[in-house]
């Protein structure tokens, strides 16, 4: 389980950079969207889409680990303080 | 503190939810037309990603030079947010990036900067996680640079070419813009606030919990 968080880790902390470097060159200043040759074009409404879906689901992931996590933590303090008293 | 954070969370939940309608209403800018709106949660998300890296790098320095412990539950959960946050803006930016400019990506300062400080912020979880004893104050170290990116990643749109618009920007946008921009940065902001509160929280009671099996080990 922890190789597989440390290997998940490294894997998203090694994409971004992979999938960068095996770009196309730049353009020299803005390209307006209608000069884009076809085949390059993606639908706006597509990667709007894949941006709003990633930031609900990231945060909605995230705020479910948080509560999980806290209600956990909060079960082994409970049991850790009544086997105190 | 608690009892105002589920509110918190339920706000910005609620304000999310209207938040299509209002981006929606707002009118399409001239040049990119509809892909322009991934602005209204990037930039938030941008934002926040640096106030993470500065919260982290206030309370190590706290924890380096203050002795102070607990600052160190407020660096970690800054740290998972800068983390979190910081995946946002990776990710929206490309997306925006691939329309607007017709790549993904460029390895200009402002997008390589802030790539650096993203694995900084995953570098720093790693140490905590697995770095043994000591860990946490190489990772306090490692915060202060962190910080010290911050500047480089805000201000490297006016020193340097680049085609990712400077920061002039934000703060010359005609009001039907800004309309929906500043109520998504007030959900993100709620969101952010209320899950660094909580992730401190879950932090304290991590470290109470290692404090009573250490004394039930003593005992």
């Amino acid at each position: 389980m922890r190789l597989f968080r440390v290997l998940t880790m490294l894997l998203a902390l090694s994409a971004v950079p992979a999938i960068a470097a095996d770009q196309p060159q730049p353009p020299k200043e803005f390209v307006p969207v209608d000069e884009v040759p076809p085949g390059e074009q993606i639908p706006a409404i597509n990667l709007v889409a894949a941006a709003y879906g990633f930031v609900w689901i990231a945060l909605l992931g995230y705020v479910w680990s948080i509560a999980r996590r806290l209600k956990t933590v909060e079960a082994e303090l409970a049991d850790l303080e009544s086997r105190r008293r | 503190m608690r009892k105002l954070t589920i509110p918190f969370i339920g706000l910005s939940a609620g304000m999310f939810l209207v938040a299509p309608w209002i981006i929606n209403a707002a009118p399409y800018e001239s040049t990119m037309g509809l892909v322009q709106k991934v602005f209204y949660f990037h930039f938030p998300a941008a934002i926040l990603y640096m106030t993470a890296a500065v919260v982290c790098g206030v309370n190590s320095a706290r924890v380096l030079f203050w002795k102070n412990k607990n600052a160190d539950a407020w660096a970690v959960a800054a740290a998972e947010l800068g983390f979190l946050f910081g995946a946002l803006t990776l990710v929206t930016g490309p997306l925006w990036a691939r329309k607007a400019w017709g790549v993904w990506w460029v390895w200009d300062v402002r997008l390589t900067t802030s790539l650096v400080l993203w694995m900084i912020f995953g570098a720093y979880m790693l140490l905590r996680q697995y770095g043994g004893p000591g860990s946490d104050r190489l990772a306090a170290g490692m915060a202060l640079f962190g910080m010290a990116n911050v500047p480089f990643i805000y201000f490297s749109v006016n020193v340097w070419r680049t085609l990712h618009p400077m920061t002039s920007v934000v703060p010359t946008l005609p009001t039907e813009f800004g309309i929906p921009l500043w109520f998504c940065f007030a959900a993100f902001a709620m969101l952010f606030t209320a899950l660094l509160h909580l992730r401190a929280t879950l932090e304290h009671q991590r470290l109470r919990v290692e404090e009573l099996y250490l004394a039930e080990d003593e005992a």
